[in-house]
């Protein structure tokens, strides 16, 4: 159901065609909306969880609906939603108000694009590009002028160093992740998302599924540069320096509160909801099932889509409570001595690959 | 740039405020500002009598109250001449050496929330809190514990107490290792801290570092061995000191790993002195007036934090004229600026973190 099939659909009634068009894209994006919401809902309270029970916890444990958050505290994000929403929008007096205000609209925005593209099932995908990954490795990117602003508008010293670093990172894994994508679009000499998760169907071996991971020892290795790049776009921990909460406070957002806040974080799980999602499809097969030629129908598929999406999410998680936080130039030095050449040198590998054993 | 760390900040330990140049992200000096949390503790001394003075001492290391209490009450036994039943001597090593645990693990754990990992915090104050519970246990307080007294201790220990230590060694020694393999050896920690931050023996010394952080330059020298007090010299436990194992000796790495081995250590102690321990009354050398004879005295102790030494002037009133602290967390905060210049922000705070400073200690 792509937003050109709506479109299609609403000229048929509408003379107009701005009127069809706009019809068509806020019925396509209120459902996007809608997923970003229940993602970070969801995810905020896994999250909780999930660091609970790694930490020897327990997490939110509230009893009953209403104030009490709802057995299992499954109900404690949604209170901390309206908690958020009816806090005070403060805005720091030295602070360039306009810069300051729109910052969040900007980085919501870049996440927003992303989650557009993604492809749910073979039937289900927003707009189907055919430059898909190049476009969401694009507007993945959008977030960084976000968070530049945010840091450079709150007039804040721990807010500038976050944005600061958070620009040099968010730069500099783009190219590991770029470099390290080209692997898929070289085995399938396709950058669209569709075509990429078609070629990926059938089975290696009887047994594995044909997933793009499992196909060759170059693309096994892309895989995990793409994904351990993909946490540092997404500024988790261990790449989480510029909120670095033990040494910028809170980095670059640390002058906001109330509902910009909560547009911050929301944009932070649907940034993950992202990069998880275009791993799973270069990658993992996207909506192809795991047990090679059951359970394919579009509904299933859109089953073992976010079932990737939610397991790669939850490695995330896994690392974030596990692993302490790397330094600037650390990061920095893993990035461009270590990650840049490997991802060069598996492309090379991939092309040799493919030129000798198809 | 100048950045004004503190006093509001996750990682200052307390109300300390930093005043750091920084040139981007490298530091080039760095002035901490102290006295937030000044509570006149020796002026307050002078004007109460010797008894009540013990629970000021527990608000001065609020992490390690026993072992405050522990130096002072060494002091005033040592003005006063007056020798302290067995009993009471083995009581006081195992609820010293317990608090030295706590302390520990609550440094560990915190110089891993500095480094960025959650986790091993919450694992270890899990266990600090069943030693909490059985200071509760014992003397009713978890945190600020009065508990020992000039001549004595305020509460015998509980019947079965002997049993819930000796339960919690048993359970409690075996998760060092977890800690090792969830955060010691983990790759990125060592890369945060081993070859950070480096002091050198000369220059511990020359700066009065104590404790942890000098037997980390690699300097063996803890006041338990070399100037035993109370009944130190009958145990049997090593000193450990740093060997720079991943990196240059007195880095980080070595500060935190002298403090994980020092839990074991410790856990040793008191497993010998529980096996050891008389039996008798803690109230028998109780003085009943406190009227030391005039004089002066300075006895130190190892604390958690290094040597913490107490100077105690009587002139024969029930009050004495003059309490000094030799504050070990204050002589480790001085050579901050020394140490941490030329390096990144992030590693300021994890030199910092491997300090294990306590402000209710540097500010009394």
């Amino acid at each position: 159901m792509t937003v050109d099939f709506l479109i299609d659909l609403f000229s048929k009634f509408i003379d107009i065609p701005i009127v069809a068009f706009l019809l068509a894209v806020t019925i396509a994006g209120i459902p996007l909306f809608v997923l970003m919401a229940l993602n970070a809902t969801i995810a905020v309270y896994v999250e909780r969880k999930v660091s609970a029970f790694m930490m020897d916890r327990i997490g939110p444990m509230g009893q009953g609906p209403g104030l009490h958050a709802g057995k299992w505290g499954v109900l404690q994000t949604i209170a901390d939603a309206l908690k958020l929403l009816i806090k005070e929008d403060t805005v720091p007096a030295s602070a360039d108000k306009l810069l300051f205000k729109m910052a969040p609209f900007i980085i919501f925005i870049g996440a927003f694009l992303g989650i557009a593209a993604l492809p749910f099932s073979s039937v289900l995908q927003v707009v189907d590009f055919n430059v898909g990954v190049f476009y969401i490795i694009a507007v993945a990117s959008v977030g960084v002028i976000g968070i530049v602003m945010a840091g450079w508008a709150s007039n804040n010293k721990w807010s500038l160093y976050g944005a600061m670093r958070s620009a040099a990172q968010i730069i500099s894994y783009e190219i590991p992740a770029g470099l390290s994508i080209i692997v898929p679009i070289m085995m399938a000499g396709t950058m669209n998302l569709q075509s990429l998760i078609e070629f990926q169907t059938g089975s290696v071996w009887g047994i594995l599924p044909n997933w793009i991971i499992f196909n060759n020892p170059f693309s096994f290795l892309a895989f995990f540069i793409f994904f351990i790049s993909a946490v540092a776009e997404t500024n988790r921990t261990p790449f989480d320096i510029p909120e670095a909460e033990s040494e910028l406070v809170a980095g670059w957002m640390t002058e906001y509160s109330g509902f910009r806040w909560a547009v911050f974080f929301l944009s932070e799980y649907a940034n993950m909801f992202v990069v998880s999602g275009l791993a799973a499809t270069a990658f993992l097969g996207g909506w192809q099932s795991p047990i090679p030629g059951f359970f394919n129908s579009p509904l299933w598929g859109l089953f073992w889509f976010l079932g990737k999406i939610i397991f790669l999410i939850f490695v995330m998680m896994w690392f974030r409570w596990t692993f302490p936080r790397l330094r600037v130039d650390q990061l920095m030095h893993v990035c461009w001595k270590v990650f840049i050449p490997i991802a060069m040198l598996n492309i090379f590998g991939v092309g040799i690959w493919k030129l000798i054993i198809g | 740039m100048v950045l004004n760390i503190g006093p509001q900040h996750p990682s200052t330990h307390g109300v300390l405020r930093l005043e750091v140049t920084t040139d981007g992200e490298i530091v080039s000096k760095i002035t901490p500002h102290l006295g937030y949390l000044h509570r006149c503790f020796e002026k307050h001394a002078e004007n109460v009598t010797y008894e009540q003075v013990i629970p000021f001492t527990d608000r001065c290391d609020y992490l390690a109250s026993m072992n405050s209490n522990f130096g002072y009450v060494v002091a005033m036994e040592d003005l006063m001449e007056i020798e302290v039943s067995e009993r009471v001597q083995y009581i006081r090593v195992i609820m010293a050496e317990l608090n030295r645990i706590a302390s520990h693990l609550l440094a560990l754990g915190v110089y891993g929330l500095d480094i960025g990992a959650f986790t091993p915090f919450l694992y270890m104050l899990r266990d600090r809190e069943r030693i909490l519970d059985m200071f509760e246990y014992t003397c009713g307080a978890r945190l600020l514990y009065n508990y020992m007294w000039i001549g004595g201790v305020s509460h015998d220990l509980p019947k079965d107490f002997e049993k819930i230590c000796i339960e919690f060694l048993d359970y409690f020694e075996p998760q060092i290792d977890e800690y090792n393999n969830l955060l010691t050896y983990n790759k990125i920690f060592i890369e945060r801290t081993a070859d950070v931050g480096i002091i050198p023996a000369d220059i511990a010394i020359s700066y009065g570092v104590s404790g942890p952080n000098l037997r980390g330059s690699g300097v063996s020298w803890d006041v338990r061995k070399d100037e035993p007090y109370s009944i130190y010299d009958r145990f049997e436990f090593d000193i450990p000191t740093g060997t720079g194992e991943f990196g240059t000796l007195g880095d980080c790495f070595d500060r935190y790993w002298v403090r994980m081995l020092e839990i074991s250590q410790s856990a040793k102690i008191i497993r010998q002195a529980l096996k050891d321990l008389p039996g008798g009354d803690v109230f028998e050398t109780m003085p009943k007036k406190i009227r030391p004879p005039k004089g002066s005295i300075y006895r130190r102790t190892e604390s958690p934090r290094g040597d913490l030494g107490y100077y105690i002037m009587s002139d024969g009133t029930p009050s004495p004229t003059r309490v000094k602290m030799r504050s070990p967390a204050f002589t480790a905060l001085s050579c901050l600026d020394e140490v941490s210049s030329g390096w990144m922000i992030s590693d300021v705070l994890a030199i910092l973190g491997s300090l294990d400073i306590v402000l209710g200690e540097i500010d009394r």
